[in-house]
């Protein structure tokens, strides 16, 4: 069938190759598609323009150089005469390009990565969110009453610190150019309180004990330093009546790329290959590491790992197992109902269709709740009927085994319909002259099915079986809603691989939960992608013999 | 046979009465087995229809339809903690736009595989499979990325917001629609085409006026199709809405039942029901051309 639709088609393509496809068409141009072309280029173009600002208000150049480029094409495909093919793709390409091609290419560069939760910004965040951290108090280091004050002209908060030991009286806020923390007196209207300490400054409102509690995150989290160097210490207060002198713990030499830790005179070195600040002498490192380029090392650890190795060729059997007996079971079940129903004398064969396809046209993701709930090993619906029949209480989704039967039960459930609906519509599309002519040649009608049909069948549909394999193969949301990939399996293994766990769900735990490995995620992606784009290949090959063989 | 013939044959031998034997071995056990397998097929939704009915979320003694209690699908429509009709109108207007977008798109694409002839057709077609079979799941971590660096710069169609979600959608769309769009429009034959360029119409007229009209009742079943699959959607709408108010149907109701058998439960049925009906009428109604939209392109292309 689809031969003679090629053929149809292919003379014109032979005649028109060569031809520049302008003199096929009309080349004249109505003054409404004028229009209209003109119109809908000057909205992208201003929507363009509108962006190219904000991109580049925002120091984008890049972005903005790749917004520009694209908009100019754009405009060239539509301006200019011939290139109709280009015309009628662009749109669709973009898409593509932005949401399909760039998602593959930046999965591809992420697996050879070690991007995760704690390596996931550059070097500078890393050092950021490690000095951050390693905050320490200066040993010895003074001691101070504190009174939160606001500073009426600019409504900031300052510290108004005295010092415990020697009763010298300092002001700063958290920005040392504007606020600096210096030492003032009487002079500068200064009053001192009944216990000896400061009270209140001339300029300033001192916040009451309701006001402090009121803004205690905030106040907390000041740091007030005492000199404008980076490195100098700086008070910080946990309750808002006094403070202490604090200081980074984390020294970064910029020369070296290392961290001294001033508590215990550790050094951290960085290491771009690890993407970690690692100590020179014991195996401490920084949890808070960067991103760095790791090459093949995600691809070594998935083939080479001994402890993931079982569970990940464990995983991979299943999920050939769960797709392949899905295709095949729900094929069987809907190509023998399409045969059923492919009777003249069968009555109400409208009201049976209609209902036999209620599972597919139920949305998949409210079924996979609605069979989870029952599963339910307490008041589940299958486990009610069950005690009706005096069976005792079954952990469907609890156990390894009966997990798998249960999503594959589901499966069968949300797939026959489908396979039905289009084992139906091949069933009508096989011209009745052949069924006639094998009848006339005294075909019984079980040949008939298995030497006719069947084979004329496989053909039509073994593109849609394929498709369907891949979607099994990768079916997310029936896994995750209903077993979220469990019974957890063996919690001793560094990774997390449940009873029901396909590949793609095992690895959206990867790359979502726990470590948030998203190097080792992507490279998973990337052999997933691999492995189920070669199957499809194969197959659609195979299909191409078997049309060939008809 | 045909059903002329059958009839003519009947109306050959009228006084012949089937005895109940062959009936059944010719019609009736086929009957028995379209009512088993419609058993499989129901329970679970007369299920949740008798949960949404129920008093507090659960089937008491494993009786179906043992209450009929409407106060759940009243406290849907009142509920403040749960915005179902603001969720409901998100789904169908997102899925609405996403639908007419992605269809004229891949139509446009389709008509360029199907009629025009150009380097790198083939590969593009093969490109169009093989980008297809990327599972969508493993690209959450690039689209988050992509959607969080947009939401710096372009907050209006950044994460959290409806417009990022449609393009989302609308970039994962495409491919497999303009591969079965093509299958039918490689259908119409190109006769039509030649005939209407010797008269002297443009490419642009041929398409909007000529092809369109032709598979019109196509396009109608894409977009349907795409309209369910995007209701459907749980993990794209998860990972890019955040507010309550703006959440789609199947994130909010998702949300409803963290803990199964409580009174959110009977709530979830509720909006269960009430967020399938619609869809399953339509596609009850209009299964013969779902089923043409299925097979077409493969059946014929």
């Amino acid at each position: 069938m689809s031969k003679v639709d090629e053929q149809a088609v292919a003379p014109v393509s032979a005649r028109k190759k060569k031809n520049n496809d302008a003199m096929h068409y009309g080349s004249k141009q109505s003054l409404t598609s004028i229009i209209v072309k003109i119109f809908l280029l000057g909205i992208i173009d201003s929507i363009s323009v509108f962006v190219g600002m904000l991109l580049i208000a925002q120091g984008q150049f890049w972005a903005t150089v790749v917004l520009g480029a694209a908009t100019l094409i754009i405009n060239w495909i539509y301006l200019r005469k011939g290139g109709i093919a280009a015309k009628y793709l662009a749109p669709g390409v973009i898409f593509l390009l932005v949401f399909q091609v760039y998602v593959v290419f930046f999965s591809g560069y992420i697996s050879f990565t070690n991007y995760s939760d704690g390596n996931n910004g550059s070097m500078a965040d890393a050092l950021d969110s490690i000095q951050q951290a390693a905050v320490v108090p200066v040993d010895g280091g003074p001691t101070y009453d504190l009174k939160v004050v606001k500073n009426e002209a600019n409504g900031d908060l300052e510290f108004l610190a005295t010092d415990y030991d020697t009763t010298d009286v300092f002001l700063g806020g958290t920005d040392f150019s504007k606020e600096p923390f210096h030492q003032i007196t009487e002079t500068d209207g200064l009053k001192i309180g009944d216990d000896g300490y400061a009270a209140s400054v001339d300029g300033f409102k001192t916040l009451t004990l309701d006001e402090i509690s009121a803004r205690g995150e905030e106040i907390t989290s000041m740091r007030v330093p005492i000199s404008a160097d980076p490195a100098a210490p700086f008070l910080i207060t946990t309750d808002g009546m006094s403070a202490e002198q604090n200081a980074i713990d984390a020294v970064y030499d910029a020369k070296t790329e290392t961290i001294t830790r001033l508590s215990d005179g550790v050094k951290f070195k960085a290491n771009q290959s690890t993407g970690f600040f690692e100590s020179t002498t014991t195996d401490e490192k920084y949890e808070t590491g960067w991103r760095v380029n790791v090459g093949f090392q995600n691809y070594t650890t998935i083939f080479s790992d001994e402890t993931l190795r079982g569970p990940l060729l464990g995983i991979l059997l299943w999920t050939l197992v769960f797709a392949a007996s899905s295709v095949i079971g729900t094929f069987i079940i809907g190509l023998a109902l399409a045969f059923l129903f492919n009777s003249e004398k069968l009555r109400g064969k409208k009201i049976y269709r209609a209902l036999i396809i209620l599972p597919y046209a139920f949305p998949a993701f409210l079924s996979a709740y609605v069979w989870k709930g029952m599963f339910q090993t307490e008041n589940g619906f299958i486990n009610q009927q069950l005690a009706g029949l005096g069976i005792d209480p079954i952990a469907w989704l609890q156990q390894e085994g009966t997990a798998r039967w249960a999503v594959l039960l589901v499966n069968l459930w949300l797939g026959f319909p489908y396979m039905f609906l289009i084992s139906t519509g091949a069933l009508q599309a096989i011209p009745g002259e052949l069924t006639e002519s094998a009848t006339i040649d005294g075909a019984s009608p079980w040949q008939q099915l298995r030497l006719i049909k069947l084979p004329l069948l496989l053909i039509s549909l073994s593109p849609l079986l394929i498709s369907s394999f891949a979607f099994n193969f990768n079916n997310f949301t029936l896994i995750y809603l209903i077993t979220g990939g469990g019974p957890a399996g063996d919690a001793t293994l560094p990774v997390d691989v449940g009873g029901t766990d396909l590949l793609i769900t095992f690895v959206y735990k990867l790359a979502f939960k726990g470590g948030q490995d998203y190097g080792l995620a992507s490279a998973f992606s990337v052999l997933i992608f691999i492995l189920i784009g070669t199957i499809s290949y194969l197959g659609f090959r195979r299909t191409r013999s078997l049309e060939e063989m008809a | 046979m045909t059903t002329a013939e059958v009839k003519a044959m009947a109306a050959l031998h009228p006084q012949k009465k089937k005895s109940f034997g062959r009936w059944f071995r010719e019609v009736g056990w086929r009957h028995l087995v379209a009512w088993v397998v419609i058993l499989y097929a129901i329970f679970p939704i007369l299920y949740i229809l008798s949960t949404s009915l129920s008093n507090d979320g659960s089937i008491q003694n494993g009786t179906l339809f043992g209450a009929f209690n409407l106060s759940n699908y009243a406290e849907l429509f009142t509920s403040k903690d749960y915005p179902f009709l603001t969720w409901a109108w998100n789904t169908v207007y997102i899925a609405s736009i996403v639908a007419v977008v992605s269809v004229f798109m891949s139509a446009l694409a389709a008509y360029a595989f199907s009629r025009l002839r150009f380097a790198g057709r083939r590969v593009g077609l093969l490109s169009l499979i093989l980008i297809q079979m990327f599972p969508s799941i493993l690209g959450l971590v690039a689209i988050f990325g992509m959607l969080s660096t947009l939401t710096d710069f372009l907050p209006a169609i950044g994460l959290g917001t409806h417009a990022g979600l449609i393009l989302v959608y609308l970039g994962g769309s495409l491919g497999a629609g303009t591969y079965l769009m093509y299958g039918f429009f490689n259908t119409v034959p190109i006769e039509i085409d030649e005939a209407a360029r010797m008269d002297g119409a443009s490419h642009a007229q041929i398409f909007f006026t000529i092809i369109l009209r032709l598979v019109a009742p196509i396009l109608a079943v894409m977009a349907l199709l795409s309209f369910i699959g995007t209701t459907s959607d749980f993990v794209l709408a998860s990972i890019v809405l955040e507010k309550q108010e703006s959440l789609t149907l199947a994130v909010g109701l998702g949300g409803l039942i963290g803990n199964p058998f409580s009174k959110d439960w009977a709530m979830f049925s509720a909006g269960a029901v009430l967020a399938a009906t619609p869809i399953v009428i339509l596609f009850i109604a209009l299964q013969k051309y779902i089923v043409s939209g299925l097979v077409g392109g493969a059946v014929k292309g």
